[in-house]
């Protein structure tokens, strides 16, 4: 790893977990956020979206943020970069807190000078394809969703415009995503934004009466309000309720976590739980829920990304609480409104790791996903099998810093690609975090977590060697070639802490 | 058991993984016409190269009548799975003649003939009015299984859904597999959605006396195996009865009480019978 690369500065390379964060006070400092003031009465509705961009003032060089609360539906980056492009403004760095397959349309302003560097926490389609093949000229920059407030507060992302969509808004730009007919819950990712960019735009399809309740974003940080027809897909952001895989291989690897979870010492009353919105992640869920019921256990509360599924459980009595920094589906957005006891919560208090306590740092238990894993547990959730940058960090380094119990499950190969193998592409999450992955072809227990596994063989659930799996893998897929790769390269990956744990190469073609 | 399609390589390379007892690699109805000769030799190629390590595994040929089932019998015999599924057995001449094929497949590659099991489907009525003569015509045949859907056809039921037709049959075979002693498997439950079905109708046929059930997807894995599983309740009563029994025994008694309930040899049976379904060694009581 270079120690420093042009369009990022010095790189200070990732030395583990917690060796920065246990010295408790760091050397970065927070900068201060923009002071601004609007004359009394003054009207902060813009005509379009166009008009209030151009009242931004916006120029060369900026730095443009947006949140994903719209998931697959967002059309509103889309839309805003296109004017910038219009306006003939260049070298724009942007800054949102995920870009999805959604994102495809802006690819051109990769490639025309537009956009020239990116930060996000995930970036997946042809986005990530062609980044990985080199189009941009600055290295993007992967962080986590708690690295981002890190990133912001401290000044490493210093934003210029910040246009956050809201499915319901006064005109003072209160806002929320909880209410209207783009309903799509928490806008935990826009509120940093909203804090700290020099100038806001608040885009809704749905203005309401003064005030907004409830309040994701407050007005003393709005500066202006756009109306428009449609802020994206309905179909995509109201995506529905979310249901558990039907998949008999993500089931059975579910199963077999929930087993390992039962039975690993943390699920007691009281727990904290995160778990993602897919495939076996999500699956686990509804096993844990059986089991909960058959031993009355009652938990504390439910974190991060959360689905119907978790709003079912909170309804059911199962947990205390729901903290919300992203909604999976339309779904959840009533219990937002309704249940006290569900709460919105901003990304910083979510996962920021530079603070007193984010909420990461109480959970018990966390099971999540990965692309690839390494016999170390080093768990790659960015790079797919092609080199190309198909994944997302999100809150992976986050909660697996965090949690008490890190559960990791995968299939241990997709078609004929392994995916526990000697040595991952891209590593995202440190293998010193994970404390065990389950395969529908064997458990392994992370050697440095020797409580865990007594307790597994304790309960009769048989555990292997991470090595002997992946031995037992390439049997049946015959070794991958290895990605070829050049020396340029076009991205790093950023650890929680600021720090550099993995840098991406561009891929050969 | 589990149903895999002989035609579909990633069912089969990963079927053992889902909690299975056994494996039916299927060349007969899960696989079309055109597929048969490539699900034949995929399923050859399987057996010889993947493990399916805690599972056993049973290939289900076509009827050896077809124009596949000789050659299916020929190219998967040599391979010695844990056994071989006959279906659409209807009397004795039948089985008899399939069995002599079988073996003579077997001398022809040096291989014994008390290795490979055979298992029996019973799915016609004629099958059904004849199934104890075919179950106990050789000791090789370790099990036999009905086959609803083509039973339900062949008596031209047209709702069969219910089981109503078809229990007869199902009372029939349980009672020829018992009298010889070996294992006798259920039907299909068809509607993979319906995990309450599934479970009502696992208990059911737990209850006539069934060993086992067929499935055809992995999802339906859990269902019967709860309710195949002795519960800890089931497990702890069977294991008093035992230790009970134990004690009387050394005493010269053959008829006692365990919570007020008459115990004697066939209840003792029973509770080891549990036992040994929930893997508990007896010495270890």
């Amino acid at each position: 790893m270079p120690s420093e690369l042009i369009g990022i500065g010095k790189l200070e390379p990732f030395e583990g977990a917690f060796t920065k964060l246990k010295k408790g006070w760091m050397e970065e400092e927070t900068v201060p956020p923009p002071v601004k003031a609007k004359m009394p009465h003054s009207n902060k509705v813009c005509d379009s979206l166009r008009d209030a961009i151009i009242r931004s003032n916006p120029k060369d060089g900026m730095t443009v943020s947006f949140h994903h609360h719209l998931r697959g539906g967002d059309n509103l980056v889309f839309e805003a970069i296109k004017i910038l492009a219009e306006l003939g403004i260049k070298d724009i760095t942007l800054a949102a807190s995920s870009l999805t397959t959604a994102h495809d349309p802006i690819l051109p302003y990769f490639k025309d000078g537009t956009i020239t560097q990116i930060y996000a926490s995930g970036i997946r389609g042809e986005l990530g394809k062609a980044l990985a093949q080199g189009v941009m000229p600055k290295p993007f920059v992967i962080h986590s969703h708690g690295g981002r407030v890190r990133s912001v507060h401290t000044g490493k992302i210093k934003i210029d415009l910040a246009i956050l969509a809201a499915s319901s808004s006064d005109i003072e730009g209160n806002a929320t995503g909880a209410h209207g007919p783009s309903a799509f819950g928490s806008m935990g990712y826009a509120a940093i934004d909203s804090w700290y960019a020099k100038q806001v735009i608040v885009v809704t399809d749905n203005i309401v009466d003064y005030p907004c309740v409830p309040q994701s974003v407050t007005q003393n940080y709005i500066d202006y309000v756009v109306k428009v027809d449609s802020i994206g897909d309905p179909s995509k952001i109201a995506g529905g309720t979310t249901r558990i895989t039907k998949a008999p291989m993500d089931l059975q690897i579910a199963r077999l976590a929930a087993q390992v979870i039962e039975h690993s010492g943390e699920l007691e009353d009281g727990f904290s739980f995160q778990v993602g919105a897919g495939g076996a992640s999500l699956a686990v869920a509804k096993y844990i829920r059986k089991i909960m019921k058959q031993r009355t256990i009652k938990g504390s509360f439910i974190l991060g990304g959360v689905t119907s599924y978790g709003v079912d459980m909170l309804n059911e009595g199962l947990f205390r609480s729901i903290f919300d920094v992203q909604s999976f589906d339309a779904a959840v957005s009533t219990s937002l409104m309704d249940n006290p006891y569900h709460i919105e919560i901003p990304a910083g208090l979510y996962a920021n790791p530079f603070n007193c306590g984010c909420m990461t740092n109480k959970l018990d238990i966390v099971v999540l996903g990965a692309l690839e894993i390494d016999t170390n547990f080093n768990v790659n959730v960015i790079t797919g099998s092609e080199g190309y940058v198909r994944g997302a960090s999100g809150g992976h380094s986050d909660t697996a810093s965090g949690a008490n119990l890190t559960v990791v499950v995968c299939p241990s190969f997709r078609g004929r690609i392994p995916i526990v193998k000697e040595k991952v592409h891209t590593i995202v999450t440190p293998g010193e975090s994970i404390d065990v992955l389950v395969t529908e072809r064997g458990i392994c227990v992370n050697p440095q977590r020797k409580e865990l596994k007594q307790n597994l063989e304790k309960a009769g659930i048989v555990t292997k060697d991470i090595v002997d799996l992946a031995k037992e893998v390439e049997l049946i897929t015959g070794k991958a070639k290895p990605i070829e790769i050049l020396d340029r390269i076009v991205g790093v990956v950023e650890y929680r802490d600021g720090t550099v744990i993995d840098v991406i190469h561009q891929v050969k073609e | 058991m589990l149903y895999i399609p002989g035609n579909n390589p990633a069912m089969l390379q990963q079927g053992s993984v889902y909690g299975a007892d056994g494996l039916l690699l299927d060349l007969e109805d899960a696989v079309a016409l055109n597929q048969k000769d490539a699900a034949r030799t995929l399923v050859s190629h399987m057996l010889k190269y993947i493990s399916y390590e805690g599972c056993e595994v049973t290939v289900r040929v076509n009827h050896i009548d077809t124009p596949f089932g000789l050659e299916d019998l020929k190219q998967i015999v040599p391979l010695q799975p844990n056994a071989i599924r006959l279906p659409k057995v209807e009397t004795l001449d039948e089985i008899e003649r399939i069995i002599n094929v079988i073996e003579q497949i077997e001398d022809e590659c040096g291989l014994p003939h008390d290795v490979m099991n055979v298992h029996v489907m019973i799915e016609t009525a004629l099958g059904v009015q004849n199934v104890y003569d075919i179950a106990k015509y050789s000791s090789r045949i370790d099990a036999i299984s009905i086959g609803g859907q083509d039973l339900a056809a062949d008596m031209q039921l047209v709702k069969a859904n219910d089981g109503v037709g078809i229990d007869y049959a199902r009372k029939q075979i349980v009672m020829a597999a018992k009298a010889c002693k070996i294992d006798v498997f259920d039907t299909v439950y068809v509607d993979v959605e319906n995990e309450d079905g599934l479970r009502e109708e696992a208990e059911y046929i737990k209850k006539l006396g069934f060993t086992g059930k067929a499935i055809i997807n992995p999802r339906q894995i859990e269902v019967v195996n709860e309710v195949f599983t002795p519960t800890d309740l089931e497990i702890r009563k069977a294991a008093k009865i035992v230790k009970a029994f134990e004690r009387n025994k050394a005493e010269g008694i053959g008829v006692f009480a365990v919570d007020g309930k008459m115990v004697d040899a066939p209840v003792v049976q029973r509770a080891l019978r549990v036992l040994e379904m929930a893997d508990v060694d007896v010495e270890s009581l």
